[in-house]
C-alpha cells in the first residue's frame, strides 16, 4: 500500500468534470485507489461517490494505493490532481 | 400570464406539446434467479451506455462539444463501479432489477439533492435521468421521439431531460416550458445553445396547458401567456421580429473597432468574476477585461487562497485573454461581505468601515499573497493592477511602496514579472473624485466605478427603499464628479476607463465620449450592444448633448432629455 497528500487546487474542486476527468484517469489501473477525506475513504473510481464528497479548491486530500500497480497508480493519481484535471 | 425564469432569451410562439414520460410502473417482485436477473440488468445497463454514447455523439455534431459533455457524464454514472456494485447486491438480496436500479438512483439522487448547491441539485437530476433510461430499456418502453413534432412547437415539460433535448429538431421547436430547473440548469444550458427561447420554473405548468394551446414566451423576461388575444399576439410578434433584427444587427459589430460614427476609437472590455468568465469574454469579442474582481477566490472556502493558487487563477486569465490588457482589482472585500475566516468584527456602517483597500493595508498576510501572485501572473500577459475604495493618496502610495518590496523579492528569487506594470485605482470616492487631479499624476490609470461613487456622492443607501430614489448616476453631481474624474485624467496623458453599471448604459454614452473616456468595461454580453451604441454617435452630436445635459440642475430633467436623444 502506497500514500500521498494532495491540495485540490482547481477552482471548482473536484466536482462533475474534473471528477470524471480524475474517476476515469485511474480506472485504468489494476489497483484499488481510494480518496481519504474527512475521514471517509472514497473509492476513486467512483464518480459519484467523489462528487459526493464535496472535496473543494484547497482540500487536502490522501490518494491510497493498493495493489499490483499501485506505485504506477499512486504517480497517476497525483499527476492527474496536479494537472488541474483538464480545466 | 404565467412567470418562470427566463433562462434562453428571445420570443417564442407556438402550439402546446406536452411531454410526458410514459408510465414505468413495474410489478415489484421478490426474484428467485439472481443470476439471470443480475444477467438481465447488464444487459440493459450495456445498452443504455450504447444509447448514451450514441446521443453524446449526436450531440456533439448537432450543437457542441460543451452540451454533449453533459450526456458524456451520464455514461461515466451508467459505468460508476459503486453504482453498479450496490444494484447488483440488490439483486443479490431477491431484488428485482427495477427495483434495484430504482432504489440505489434515488439514494444518490437524494443525497445530492440534500446538498444546497445548484449544482448538485443538478447532479440529483441527471441520476434521475440515468434512472428513468434505465428503467425504461429494463421495461421495453420506447423512448419519447421528439425529432418529429411539427414546427411551431412549444415543448412543455416537467423538466426537459438530456435525453429528450438530445432529439429535439431545432427547427421546429420555437420555445421550452419547464417546471423546474433554473439558469445553469442542462435544459437552460441546450436552450440557449439551440438558441431556442425557454422559460423554466413554472409551477405546475403541466398541467395547466393542454396540447395545441397558443402560447407566447418571453426568455428575457420569463412571462407567458396562454392563448393570446390578437392584440398581444401582434405584440409579441413585432417584438420577435425586432429581437431577430436586433440580434443578427449585432452580429455585424463582432471583429469590429469601437468607434464613433465619426472614427474616434475607444476600448470596450468585460467585468468578470471568475476565470472561467475570461472565455467569455474572447467570445464576446472584448477588448480586454475592465476589471476582473478577485472576491471569488477568497468566498466559500475554509482558508485564504494561497498565492500559487492565486496566481494560477490570475495567469489563466491573462492567458485567455491572449496579450489583451486584463485589470485585476486587488481584494475588495470586508463591513458587508462575510468571510468567516477573517475574523472581522460586525460594523454598524460596512460600507463606511474597514473594507477593501483599508482592511489590505493592515492585513500583510492577505495582500502581500495576492500582490506577489498578480506580479508572478504578470509575466503571462498585459496584467494591469487595480486599488480598490482609495480615498487619499497616501493609500496609493503604500501599495507602490510594499509593491516595491515585492519586486526585490522576486528579482532576488529570479522570478519573472513585468517590471513595467501598471498600477491604477478606482475612482469611487468623492474624495479621490475631488483630488483626481492629483491622483493622475501619480497613477497609471482610473476606473471610475459609478455604482460606490453614485452610493457616497449622494449619500444614499441603495438597499433603504426609503431613499433609493437618490440612487441614480444620472444626477447632476454624479455626473459632475464623472467628468471631473474624465478630466482630470486627461490632462495628465493618463488612461481612463469606467466598470460600472453605467457604461453600459446607453443613455449615457454620448455624455461618456464627450468627457472623453478611454475605455468602456461592461458584462460580457452587453459587448457588442454597447459597441453598436457607440457607433451611431459623432462625437460633434455627443458634445452637444453633453453641454446641453450638464447645463441641467435635476435629475428627472437629465434622465427625460437622455432619453428623449437618445438613439
Amino acid at each position: 500500500m502506497v500514500s500521498q497528500k494532495i491540495t485540490v487546487n482547481n477552482s471548482q474542486g473536484l466536482h462533475m468534470r474534473p471528477a470524471g476527468v480524475f474517476a476515469k484517469g485511474v480506472a485504468k489501473y489494476e489497483s484499488d485507489v481510494t480518496i481519504n477525506f474527512n475521514g471517509k475513504a472514497i473509492n476513486a473510481k467512483s464518480l459519484l461517490n467523489i462528487i459526493g464528497a464535496c472535496i473543494k479548491c484547497g482540500a487536502e486530500i490522501e490518494i491510497e494505493c493498493n495493489g499490483p500497480d499501485e506505485e504506477e497508480a499512486l504517480k497517476g493519481a497525483v499527476e492527474l490532481i496536479e494537472s488541474g484535471l483538464g480545466e | 400570464m404565467y412567470t418562470g425564469i427566463g433562462a434562453s432569451a428571445g420570443i417564442g410562439i407556438g402550439s402546446v406539446i406536452i411531454v410526458k414520460e410514459p408510465s414505468l410502473a413495474y410489478d415489484n417482485t421478490t426474484i428467485s434467479d439472481v443470476v439471470a436477473e443480475k444477467e438481465r440488468y447488464n444487459k440493459a445497463l450495456e445498452e443504455c451506455v450504447a444509447k448514451t454514447q450514441a446521443m453524446a455523439e449526436d450531440m456533439k455534431t448537432r450543437v457542441g462539444e460543451k452540451e454533449a459533455e453533459i450526456l458524456e457524464g451520464h455514461v461515466l454514472l451508467l459505468t460508476d463501479p459503486e453504482m453498479s456494485s450496490q444494484i447488483e447486491t440488490n439483486i443479490d438480496n431477491k431484488m428485482c432489477a427495477e427495483a434495484a436500479v430504482e432504489q440505489v438512483c434515488d439514494m444518490y439522487a437524494q443525497m445530492f439533492a440534500s446538498i444546497d448547491d445548484e449544482m448538485f441539485q443538478q447532479r440529483a437530476t441527471d441520476v434521475g435521468d440515468i434512472k428513468t433510461r434505465l428503467l425504461k430499456v429494463l421495461l421495453q418502453v420506447e423512448d419519447l421521439d421528439l425529432a418529429t413534432v411539427p414546427e411551431g412547437t412549444v415543448l412543455v415539460a416537467e423538466d426537459l431531460t438530456p435525453s429528450m433535448t438530445a432529439s429535439i429538431n431545432p427547427a421546429n421547436v420555437v420555445g421550452f416550458l419547464t417546471e423546474i430547473g433554473g439558469k445553469t440548469s442542462h435544459s437552460a444550458i441546450l436552450a440557449r445553445a439551440l438558441e431556442i427561447p425557454a422559460v423554466l420554473s413554472i409551477d405546475g405548468i403541466v398541467s395547466k396547458l393542454e396540447n395545441g394551446q397558443l402560447v407566447i414566451l418571453d426568455g428575457s423576461t420569463g412571462e407567458v401567456y396562454e392563448s393570446p388575444d390578437e392584440a398581444l399576439l401582434n405584440e409579441y410578434t413585432a417584438k420577435r421580429a425586432a429581437y431577430l433584427e436586433e440580434k443578427a444587427a449585432l452580429q455585424a459589430f463582432v471583429g469590429k473597432p469601437s468607434a464613433t460614427a465619426d472614427g474616434n476609437v475607444v476600448e470596450l472590455c468585460a467585468n468578470i468574476g471568475k476565470p472561467e468568465d475570461a472565455l467569455k469574454v474572447v467570445e464576446c469579442d472584448g477588448e480586454g477585461v475592465g476589471l476582473f474582481r478577485t472576491e471569488f477566490l477568497f468566498m466559500d472556502r475554509p482558508q485564504v487562497p494561497t498565492e500559487d493558487e492565486q496566481f494560477e487563477a490570475y495567469k489563466k486569465v491573462v492567458e485567455t485573454l491572449e496579450g489583451k490588457p486584463v485589470i485585476i482589482r486587488t481584494l475588495d472585500i470586508g463591513g458587508d461581505k462575510e468571510i468567516p475566516y477573517l475574523g472581522l468584527e460586525k460594523e454598524d456602517n460596512p460600507f463606511l468601515g474597514f473594507r477593501a483597500i483599508r482592511l489590505c493595508l493592515q492585513r500583510d498576510d492577505l495582500y502581500r499573497p495576492q500582490l506577489k501572485a498578480l506580479l508572478r501572473a504578470s509575466a503571462y500577459g498585459e496584467l494591469k493592477i487595480m486599488v480598490p475604495m482609495i480615498s487619499f493618496v497616501d493609500e496609493f502610495r503604500a501599495v507602490k511602496a510594499l509593491l516595491a518590496e515585492i519586486m526585490a523579492e522576486l528579482d532576488a528569487e529570479g522570478t519573472p514579472y513585468n517590471k513595467d506594470i501598471k498600477v491604477g485605482i478606482m475612482v469611487e470616492t468623492p474624495a479621490a473624485s475631488l483630488m483626481a487631479d492629483v491622483f493622475a499624476k501619480e497613477v497609471d490609470f482610473f476606473s471610475i466605478g459609478t455604482n460606490d461613487l453614485t452610493q457616497y456622492t449622494m449619500a444614499v443607501d441603495r438597499g433603504n427603499p426609503d431613499v433609493a430614489y437618490l440612487y441614480s448616476t444620472y444626477n447632476p453631481a454624479v455626473l459632475r464628479s464623472i467628468e471631473r474624474v474624465i478630466k482630470a485624467a486627461k490632462a495628465e496623458g493618463t488612461m481612463v476607463g469606467m466598470c460600472g453599471e453605467a457604461a453600459a448604459d446607453p443613455l449615457l454614452t454620448p455624455l461618456l465620449l464627450s468627457f472623453g473616456l478611454d475605455e468602456f468595461s461592461v458584462s460580457a454580453t452587453s459587448i457588442l450592444a454597447t459597441r453598436k451604441v457607440i457607433s451611431l454617435w459623432t462625437m460633434e452630436e455627443a458634445n452637444a448633448v453633453a453641454e446641453k445635459a450638464m447645463s441641467m440642475t435635476t435629475e428627472a430633467e437629465v434622465q427625460a432629455y437622455l432619453k428623449s436623444v437618445a438613439k
